[in-house]
């Protein structure tokens, strides 16, 4: 079976995503992401007509001569792969600005097909397209197509199959200006009289690529004798088009020809019956939701919403998953005989996996209201509003919504920094997010207020605490802008998309994906190294102690002492654990912030999760570990135990440093690789390091 | 005078952009070149951001950019 490697390019905003689901829909889906450095392209096959379609889906560009992230992925893959037709998308609605990528497309002289989407949209705005006059101006095949209405999609696979066999190139007809037109026609006789060729191109072509000053055309073109006689013509025609154009910057003449050629194209092939007047409805929303006052209520009404479902709906089948683990943990511990193995899957692998299966929830719902802003079209608004202020700590409109979503839970927050375009302002925002606290560092917070300030003024309190967390992570915002990611602040140029109704198959398959691949990859990671922490806090065994303590137990009959002595054996075996040796052997390196190591060691397992700090402090002042903040025995021990500013340092330590194992390994992931977590590791526990040590001395 | 120093509702033609090459290819992208027509659809407070239509295409950007765009009023 011969295989057809079909390249899509196209515009963000001009359906590209469900214009395959629906061309591979009815065919058999196979999807497979792979993700490239940052950017990702998705590649899928399905069969038509006895042929192989290997379709790869390029991120949508403007326009493939930029310097943006993802214009260089797409403008590296057309240039230097190996593929046989390319599929130009374009947004019906939108023709004359899509048309600007068609032209830089048709540049690359590869078998291209026009698909001019959301036809049916198009039909309702009153826009009627000639197809014929534009496959004649162009030279390419056109077909109309909706990927809603699956309308044209047969005929948009026939003329992929038509092309790809076929050998003729249609002659475009495309015309620049006169002024161009005058001077390529110079150009081109001067070679046709030399009897000049090179590669597959016409005399015109080069003609044009010598005026645009394309710099792979001069490198081939530089040793040959023509040059000589060559320079002077083209040094006269580029002072006819500066005097023509105005400007002597090549890339603007080449961008107001393109615009012009755009313009013309539109004007022959596209007759518009649209009442002028009539405000559209896109502007009518748009009245409202950017409306400079009610614009950021309604946003902050809006996230309030979803922030409430995500984590009010989200805890009921977090509940369920809870308890379904519990008892299926239950269920297999009391089939398990060998000790060992019982610990191994019960305590470690059960327990290490429910873990991450607890976040799901959480991170489908949200992908779900995420998917929603986005497909509607209200998050490029959101940045639009929110941009002024956050622009002023280096970040970006759009940072607002990972950032928020932090404080209920550092995961999906790290995912959804996914909808910052700009590397720079991705990574700032990744690394700032942990100082949203998040819902974890909750009990810890509760119980700490809870001891030292007493119930009346605790809430007040935990205002503070995150009021200040997230203030201190603006200015790191600021400080990275300025020390780490320095340069040019990435300009904010954005398209506004028109408001559309969100498909349920697009944001079905975004969050099933989103939701697969954190299951999958994130769930390896945390469950070897949850595996890892269990294992470090159980052993080495200590049969000694255990016999100790066996005996001690067996001579006591009062049911309190015996509680006791249990506690105390516990807290004896983590103690001896290599986890507590690890402890007491970085106990000096927090001894500067009053920790001892009992602190020490809860701040290091809060490394797995936060939720285990509370219950390992339990463990190590010995009241057992089936503690929670509002236990009154541990808060009367820690008052006890504890000085006001090593438990204030202990807050401001816990605020700042590193979030749990789940997030780590995410955020490795989003970052782009281990070396960012790493980073983090560094930044977050030095700043945690210093903020607590000022805070223990100002107190002291 | 500058694209910034337009309000609500104004319609102007694009008479120069002195931008980086970067922005301006961006721009251009858009359909935002001299000789374009442009209307101002929306603007954030204190103006930080604005929202300018081209050609039916919606185009938010910020002050600093904007002031970059030279324009004649209509």
């Amino acid at each position: 079976m011969d295989t057809i490697k079909i390249v899509l390019a196209g515009q963000p905003n001009v359906g590209k995503s469900m214009l395959i689901n629906s061309m591979s829909g009815s065919n058999g889906l196979k999807v497979g992401n792979f993700s490239g450095v940052t950017v990702e392209k998705t590649e899928l096959c399905f069969e038509h007509h006895c042929h192989m379609f290997e379709m790869i889906d390029l991120p949508g560009t403007y326009s493939i001569s930029g310097f943006s992230q993802e214009e260089k992925v797409a403008h590296d893959y057309l240039t230097n792969e190996d593929y046989d037709v390319i599929i130009n998308v374009l947004d019906s609605t939108h023709l004359k600005r899509n048309l600007l990528l068609t032209l830089e497309l048709l540049k690359l002289n590869k078998k291209m097909v026009l698909a001019l989407n959301m036809a049916d949209e198009a039909k309702k705005e009153g826009i009627e397209i000639d197809v014929k006059q534009m496959e004649k101006i162009i030279g390419v095949p056109v077909v109309l197509v909706s990927a809603n209405t699956k309308e044209g999609v047969e005929e948009l696979l026939e003329k992929v199959h038509e092309v790809a066999d076929s050998q003729e190139r249609i002659k475009s007809n495309i015309l620049y200006s006169d002024a161009m037109e005058e001077e390529i026609l110079a150009i081109e006789t001067f070679l046709t009289q030399k009897g000049f060729s090179l590669r597959d191109l016409s005399n015109r072509e080069i003609a044009i690529r010598l005026l645009f000053e394309d710099k792979d055309i001069y490198k081939e073109l530089h040793d040959e004798p023509i040059m000589m006689e060559l320079q002077p013509i083209i040094l006269k025609a580029l002072q006819h088009l500066y005097t023509h154009h105005d400007t002597k910057n090549v890339q603007e003449i080449k961008a107001n020809e393109y615009y012009a050629i755009a313009r013309g194209i539109h004007l022959e092939t596209v007759n518009c019956q649209r009442n002028r007047g009539k405000k559209s409805l896109t502007k009518q929303i748009d009245e409202v939701l950017i409306n400079k006052y009610l614009g950021i209520p309604i946003f902050l009404f809006l996230m309030w919403g979803l922030f409430q479902i995500t984590f009010t709906l989200g805890a009921i089948p977090m509940d369920w998953i809870d308890r379904a683990i519990g008892s299926f943990g239950d269920f297999v511990g009391s089939n398990i005989s060998n000790e060992f193995m019982r610990n191994v899957i019960v305590d470690g692998i059960i327990s290490g996996v429910g873990a991450v299966l607890l976040f799901l929830p959480n991170i489908i719902i949200l992908y779900i209201g995420i998917a929603l802003l986005e497909t509607t079209g209200y998050m490029s608004r959101v940045a639009f509003l929110l941009d002024g202020f956050f622009h002023k700590f280096g970040l970006h409109g759009k940072s607002f919504i990972p950032l928020v979503t932090g404080f209920g839970c550092s995961v999906p927050a790290y995912m959804a920094a996914r909808t910052l375009k700009s590397e720079k302002d991705r990574l700032i925002t990744l690394f700032i997010i942990g100082f949203m606290s998040c819902g974890a560092r909750l009990p810890i917070y509760v119980l700490f207020t809870g001891a030292f300030f007493g119930a009346d003024k605790a809430g007040n309190i935990l205002f503070l605490i995150y009021i200040s967390g997230a203030l201190l992570g603006l200015v790191m915002a600021k400080i990275l802008r300025v020390v780490v990611f320095k340069g040019e602040d990435e300009p904010f140029v954005m398209e506004m998309p028109k408001y559309r109704f969100p498909s349920f198959t697009l944001i079905w398959h975004t969050v099933y994906n989103n939701a697969k691949s954190y299951v999958k990859k994130a769930g390896t990671f945390i469950l070897g190294a949850s595996v890892l922490i269990w294992v470090l806090a159980t052993y080495p065994n200590q049969p000694l102690l255990d016999k100790e303590y066996q005996a001690k137990i067996e001579q006591q009959s009062n049911k309190e002492s015996i509680k006791t002595l249990e506690n105390e054996l516990k807290m004896k075996k983590m103690e001896h654990s290599y986890l507590g040796q690890i402890g007491k052997l970085t106990e000096p390196f927090f001894a500067p912030l009053g920790f001892d190591w009992k602190m020490t060691v809860s701040l290091e397992a809060g490394l797995a999760a936060k939720e285990v700090v509370v219950s390992t402090l339990g463990v190590l002042y010995a009241i057992g570990d089936d503690v929670d903040e509002n236990s009154n025995a541990l808060a009367h021990e820690l008052k006890k135990n504890i000085s006001f500013a090593s438990a204030i340092s202990f807050i401001v330590f816990v605020m700042i440093y590193l979030p749990c194992l789940a997030a780590s390994m995410v955020f490795a992931k989003e970052a782009g690789g281990y070396k960012y977590l790493a980073y983090l590791f560094i930044f977050t526990t030095v700043t945690a390091w210093i903020f607590s040590f000022i805070t223990y001395r100002i107190l002291l | 005078m500058k694209l910034s120093e337009l309000d609500k509702g104004d319609r102007a033609i694009i008479k120069k952009i002195d931008s980086s090459e970067d922005l301006k290819t961006r721009l251009a992208s858009f359909g935002v070149v001299r000789g374009s027509e442009l209307s101002v659809e929306a603007c954030s407070i204190g103006k930080q951001t604005m929202e300018i239509m081209v050609d039916d295409t919606l185009i938010g950007l910020r002050a600093e950019e904007a002031k970059e765009i030279e324009v004649e009023k209509l």
